[in-house]
């Protein structure tokens, strides 16, 4: 295995090969810092038409990125929705042109604290400045217009990915024809924001990580970092599908070791998932894209809370929830919709039963991927009709 | 079970609404009355549905629908928000459905329900001479398994509406293919003949 400082000027080479828009216009962040003239990496797939009523705006999670399905050409592992998004899948790319941006904050060739602070000419740590859910979507709004698509059939995103596109949706109304928002919540509750705080503290923690500026010494706070992941890993599971997964078969043994090991089938996962984590992902993006997701409470922008942050909508909506999904739960998501419903907007919902947790939106589970064809291949056809009127 | 109903009740029921208002159906099942109502009277419609398979059915038909339980969901829809909310054969069902009937009035500015009627002939006739639960076309499920918890008669539901204050604009009755309006004058035989009856209320 190649030294981590290897392997990361490495992932830097390859970097500069990825599409990437240069955002010339400044760009007023919540936090009151202004960025301009910065990158902001995406990926495509399919062909975008001619009446340009075929594209797909897809927003990542966490610790996703733009490479959405086929390979990962920084990785060289699957893209991250492959279950979803391909030739002749849910999101099938031989009908629909899908564009996915890599937020602001991200590791993965858009602005964000390990790049270069213009000012000092040295990678930004934590000087980089605080972004929210909402910087995020006004960067990726700019991709839209440099692809010269005024409308987008869908847009569509799990997790953090769903909280991107409700404040889409709010901020632009009139940008997307259609909106799927997957497993999320309109704000952060408190065990969200413990969750992410806990993540944040193992990354903290770990002495490497220096207060951000391990990224002047080419080096990663792996050890914090690592924990950080194996936190979201155990939020991403449910009670029962960890227990029908791993229950308590040991790793390669016969019987306990009496040590400190990765006795437990789980705890190998764990390791494994936190350790594969720290080749691909910057510690301090990881601090502040949980931060975006804590400071996001959509109702809090609006006087007169949600129901006023979707007055006027025009986009039609399918909300779709997992019924074993505890981070996001059942619950925020019919928040949402209530919301919706109570502002008159066109509104779908549905429950998908599911042991498989939060996780269940990458998974392979046919009644999500079923519902999601469904609705978006039927707006299709009446975005087509009203384009044609 | 949608799809087992009477084409002729949808009829009616997309006939005692306007066109171009906002209409909410309860129960909608595969969508088809929503189907009907968007298209031939150009109604702006939103369905609540509880069976996935169904949803999931609406939502390919590129029909808005609401994965839920009336019996315990219909908060979520603010007052006054439809011009009005379908209930189609589904009031019996309810565990609670004066509940539930009260919930509608109040989201819908007015509500069609439709209810299979406990008093039509047949359905006495079984009861009365055979000493058996009726099975028929409209109550096609036996004692044990079927999902009507309140069966009530037309006239039950006319008496309900008098009762609790609920003016009722209109009535109709349907059988097989023929519908014939039910007034306070006709209640009793109509009561006997129709194996639907189809309110107006609000």
């Amino acid at each position: 295995m190649p030294s981590l400082a290897g392997l990361f000027f490495w992932m830097n080479i390859k970097l500069e090969n990825i599409k990437k828009l240069n955002v010339t216009k400044p760009l007023k962040l919540d936090c009151g810092k202004s960025i301009k003239d910065f990158p902001l990496a995406y990926e495509t797939y399919g062909k975008l038409n001619g009446n340009k009523d075929n594209a797909i705006l897809v927003f990542h999670a966490l610790t996703g990125d733009q490479f959405v399905t086929g390979t990962n050409p920084i990785t060289n592992k699957e893209g991250w929705w492959v279950t979803a998004v391909g030739p002749g899948r849910a999101i099938d790319t031989n009908k629909y042109f899908v564009i996915c941006a890599n937020v602001i904050g991200g590791c993965m060739g858009s602005l964000g604290p390990k790049d270069i602070n213009p000012v000092t000419k040295k990678p930004y740590g934590l000087d980089f400045p605080v972004i929210t859910i909402k910087d995020m979507i006004k960067a990726q709004e700019s991709l839209l217009e440099h692809l010269g698509i005024k409308k987008l059939l869908c847009a569509t995103g799990g997790s953090m990915g769903g909280m991107q596109l409700l404040q889409f949706c709010a901020t632009f109304p009139d940008k997307t024809f259609s909106a799927v928002p997957i497993a999320c919540s309109s704000s952060h509750s408190a065990q969200n924001i413990a969750l992410n705080e806990l993540a944040r503290q193992a990354i903290m923690a770990d002495p490497v990580w220096d207060n951000g500026k391990y990224v002047l010494k080419n080096v990663q706070p792996k050890n914090g970092l690592a924990v950080a992941r194996m936190v979201g890993h155990i939020s991403y599971l449910s009670e029962k599908g960890m227990q029908e997964k791993f229950g308590r078969k040991l790793q390669e043994k016969a019987d306990y070791e009496f040590s400190f090991n990765a006795d437990f089938q789980v705890e190998s996962y764990l390791r494994h998932q936190g350790y594969a984590f720290v080749e691909r992902f910057d510690a301090n993006s990881v601090l502040y894209i949980t931060r975006a997701m804590d400071y996001f409470d959509l109702s809090k922008q609006f006087k007169g809370g949600l129901v006023e942050a979707f007055k006027n909508q025009k986009t039609k909506f399918l909300i779709i929830s997992f019924s074993s999904d505890w981070l996001y739960t059942t619950k925020d998501n019919k928040d949402i919709v209530i919301a919706l419903n109570a502002s008159g907007a066109d509104v779908s919902y549905s429950e998908i039963i599911t042991d498989k947790g939060h996780d269940s939106f990458l998974l392979d589970e046919p009644e999500f991927l079923k519902t999601l064809k469904g609705f978006i291949d039927s707006m299709y056809e009446k975005f087509k009709n009203e384009k044609r009127i | 079970m949608k799809n087992l109903k009477m084409k002729k009740e949808f009829k009616v029921i997309a006939d005692l609404l306007p066109n171009n208002t906002r209409v909410l159906d309860i129960g909608c099942g595969d969508g088809s009355l929503m189907h009907l109502l968007r298209k031939e009277k150009n109604i702006e419609v939103r369905g609540l549905e509880l069976n996935q398979d169904n949803v999931k059915e609406c939502i390919y038909k590129g029909l808005p629908v609401i994965q839920g339980n009336a019996e315990t969901e219909l908060h979520q829809f603010p007052d006054k928000s439809f011009d009005y909310v379908v209930l189609s054969q589904t009031l019996q069902a309810f565990y609670e459905p004066e509940k539930v009937l009260k919930n509608l009035l109040r989201i819908g500015k007015s509500v069609i329900i439709s209810i299979p009627n406990f008093g039509y002939w047949k359905v006495r006739t079984k009861l009365l001479l055979f000493g058996e639960m009726p099975v028929t076309k409209t109550l096609p499920n036996t004692w044990y398994n079927t999902p009507n918890l309140h069966m009530c008669t037309i006239k039950d539901l006319f008496n309900f509406c008098d009762e609790k204050n609920i003016i009722i604009k209109k009535v109709v009755g349907v059988n097989e293919n023929k519908t014939s309006l039910i007034k306070k004058s006709n209640l009793e035989i109509k009561n006997l003949f129709s194996k639907v009856g189809i309110f107006l209320i609000s």
